[in-house]
């Protein structure tokens, strides 16, 4: 192995000007302002009069080599050989005339890719690995994605919503998917089960001591071996102690739920960017369609579609009608678990007499 | 030889009914019709260990280390835990490789990253990972060197994982969009490729990301999901388009206007006049672009552009989500010694929490520990009151440095004032 290896070339990362459209390197910097003809299509227009034509459709996001190369010969076909992904994994491609729209779109549709996604629209979920490829996953993300868009289909393909819907998934309480305007998460309820045999041998212990947020892990010998207790009266089933420890298996068939939170939003428009906060856990990871979690989703996003006002992000939606009517509207119900006891708790407690009757 | 039987996937199959695009397809189409036996066999082995997962709940993948010859990260390695189940997926590697700046391909690209990775890998690809990267999922311990060595022959390189300068984002940006307030790209670039180090070995407290959006809209989510974000903004007056603010009036009428524009501006500074114009109050604009994004051919940046800079976002683990915060509230990015002060900033910043931060500990979660001011210390920042969203509120500090603070303060406006 060690002979004739070859050193890297550090490039880091590479250089996007040669993979850009011409119009848009002509016009770098340069836009004037934009239009949404339709859904799932937008047009720049440039001060020099130029314009560029933007139609975004979402795949299954896992490629597999037949479908990517499907993708590039409808790029090749009917845009003009260039494809710009978005951060929650849709393709957009871009042509410089309108003329080119409807057959790129009725090609892309022809293929089975879906058409949409953009303004006041349900984006594509941003999601993660899960059991496909992730080392510390307690459900799937591809599936609860698939599962959760083909009821969703409609709204990613029209724009009815307030504003625009940005979801996510994730497979552990680490959350990669990220803060959103729905994430649905794993939520574990019991602490790890850990394998003493195996703990002095694959874990450096000092380093999973560390990394539990509540200090519930301890040294211990067990059966004369080394390993490390977990105090359950503390421990709050996190699963931090899984990734730096693998024997401390936290995922469990029944008892790793899925927990749904809502109002988290990136963006400064209106209000400062916002985290998303808890709504419903304790809801079954069942795979392959995980039925019980899309009802519960769908049953909030149609609360929020009937009720909010147009612009109103889900959180500015929450804010204006209150947490309380949150809860009612959406029939979901509210228990101790929701109220924060984490570090700064305090600011989400209500002291004042503001209370709607 | 003929292929192995199919695994029967009865699980999985119920991923293939339904309207939205199906990864199972796309994985079977691999299993049944692709030229290279290799990747057939993988795919049966990997849709095999995908059913299993689904029937048992439970996720059979292990880490290890492994890495490309000259480096110390940029792949994410995978054992199976039921490898004599399914063998021919027994090892099924990530390789990380960085975009570039808001994400662009040509297909010929695509092609040929497609081609290179059906020689050495299963076929799969996803673009992007939650961090930024195209993910090509699942290769041997053997392929991942030589998929590496020939994807690096013609312009990519491996990007961050682990405890490292981890790959960069950046929004759609200049490319397309009016309401881009900075060159992502240049800023995207002048970064990554400063950090190239420490994005390939390793040696940091915990993962460290940079992010980049054109406007306060943070389409790239950065305040929220990186340790230090870049966003456009600009300090003049937004430039407003009478004409064609009586145009948007007149076609969606003056109620409108007040219930979803002047009603909406969080500081109240927008008033629509009996003529159907707007005036703005911009020294009370908060640059939150609700109204731009209303109003988009109206409304407009203004042309004194440049970059606000917060520092500290991250998720959960381990203390609790953390927003970045503000550091520096405006900086212009215009020259070249303007980047490469930008440049310097984030060296200093990664310096002081490398040599700060506890072991797994992100840069947030050190400022909470240490407070913001010992880290503004520490980076050689001053003060500045865009930083907090309100003074103090607790007395129990020791203040007896008050008098030389506040002369240093008059000073700086003095200094600033005669600049």
């Amino acid at each position: 192995m060690a002979l004739d290896m070859r050193s890297p070339i550090e490039s880091g990362c590479p250089d996007g000007f040669q993979y850009m459209h011409p119009t848009m390197r002509r016009n770098y910097g340069l836009w004037k302002y934009h239009e949404h003809p339709r859904p799932g299509v937008l047009v720049h227009y440039a001060h020099s009069g130029e314009e560029i034509w933007t139609v975004k459709c979402a795949t299954q996001r896992i490629l597999d080599s037949f479908t990517l190369r499907t993708l590039c010969d409808i790029g090749d076909k009917y845009a003009d050989g260039y494809i710009h992904f978005t951060i929650r994994s849709n393709v957009e491609y871009v042509v410089d005339t309108e003329e080119k729209v409807q057959p790129l779109i009725d090609a892309i549709e022809a293929a089975g890719f879906i058409v949409g996604g953009t303004a006041n629209s349900i984006a594509t979920l941003s999601h993660t690995q899960g059991w496909l490829h992730c080392d510390i996953p307690a459900t799937d993300a591809s599936g609860v994605v698939k599962s959760m868009m083909d009821e969703l289909i409609n709204e990613f393909k029209e724009c009815n919503m307030p504003n625009r819907v940005h979801m996510s998934t994730s497979c552990c309480q680490i959350n990669c998917g990220g803060s959103s305007d729905i994430a649905i998460n794993i939520q574990h309820t019991k602490p790890p089960r850990i394998d003493h045999t195996q703990v002095g041998n694959v874990c450096e212990r000092p380093s999973v001591v560390a990394r539990c947020p509540v200090a519930a892990i301890r040294p211990a010998m067990v059966d004369g071996k080394p390993s490390l207790e977990v105090d359950e009266k503390k421990c709050i089933c996190c699963g931090a102690c899984f990734p730096p420890c693998p024997p401390m298996q936290i995922n469990d068939a029944e008892h790793s739920k899925l927990a749904i939170w809502v109002g988290g939003n990136h963006s400064n428009a209106r209000g400062k960017p916002t985290f998303q906060r808890l709504v419903a856990a304790g809801v079954p990871n069942n795979p392959p369609r995980w039925p019980e979690v899309t009802a519960i989703v769908k049953k909030i996003l149609n609360t929020y579609k009937t009720d909010a006002k147009d612009w109103e992000r889900m959180n500015d939606w929450i804010e204006r009608i209150g947490w309380p009517q949150f809860f009612e509207k959406t029939g979901l119900p509210f228990t101790k678990y929701h109220i924060d006891n984490w570090r700064g708790a305090r600011n989400s407690l209500n002291a004042s007499t503001h209370i709607r009757f | 030889m003929a292929d192995k039987k199919h695994y029967d996937t009865p699980m999985l199959d119920e991923l293939e009914n339904g309207p939205w695009p199906s990864f199972i397809s796309g994985i079977k189409h691999l299993r049944d019709d692709h030229e290279n036996g290799t990747i057939r066999g993988v795919a049966n082995s990997l849709l095999g260990q995908l059913e299993h997962s689904y029937e048992t709940r439970k996720g059979y993948w292990k880490g290890g280390t492994i890495s490309v010859y000259g480096y110390g990260g940029g792949i994410i390695p995978r054992f199976s835990e039921v490898g004599d189940q399914f063998v021919e997926s027994k090892e099924f590697h990530t390789l990380r490789v960085q975009p570039p700046a808001g994400n662009y391909y040509t297909t010929d690209m695509l092609r040929q990253l497609s081609e290179s990775w059906e020689k050495y890998g299963s076929g799969l690809i996803t673009f992007h990972g939650q961090t930024g990267n195209i993910m090509f999922i699942g290769t041997t311990n053997e392929n991942i060197q030589h998929f590496f060595d020939e994807v690096n022959e013609y312009g990519w390189d491996l990007g961050g994982a682990g405890p490292c300068v981890r790959t960069g984002m950046s929004c759609v940006g200049m490319a397309r969009c009016e309401q881009s307030c900075c060159n992502e790209h240049a800023i995207h670039r002048h970064l990554m490729n400063n950090f190239t180090d420490d994005v390939h070995r390793p040696a940091l407290p915990y993962k460290f990301k940079f992010k980049v959006s054109g406007c306060p809209n943070d389409c790239q989510n950065s305040i929220e999901r990186s340790d230090f974000a870049i966003i456009g903004t600009w300090r003049d007056d937004m430039k407003v388009d009478q004409e064609e603010v009586k145009a948007f009036i007149a076609k969606k009428g003056r109620q409108y206007v007040i219930d979803n524009v002047t009603t909406r501006c969080p500081s109240d500074c927008m008033t629509l006049n009996d003529d159907d114009t707007l005036t703005i109050d911009n020294s009370n604009c908060v640059r939150c672009m609700h109204c731009l994004n209303v109003m988009n051919k109206a409304l407009t940046p203004g042309d004194d552009r440049g970059v606000t800079i917060l520092i500290g976002g991250k998720r959960t683990l381990k203390i609790g989500d953390l927003m970045g915060t503000v550091i520096i509230p405006f900086k212009k990015l215009d020259t070249m010694e303007d980047y490469e002060e930008l440049v310097e900033l984030a060296e200093e910043v990664i310096d002081f929490w490398a040599e700060n931060g506890l072991e797994h500990e992100r840069c947030g979660e050190m400022i909470e520990r240490i407070g913001l001011v010992n880290f503004l210390e520490g980076i050689g920042i001053e003060v500045d009151l865009n930083m907090i969203a309100e003074p103090r509120q607790c007395s129990y500090i020791r203040m007896d440095g008050w008098n030389e603070e506040a002369t240093k303060w008059f000073e700086r406006k003095a200094e600033e004032a005669s600049a």
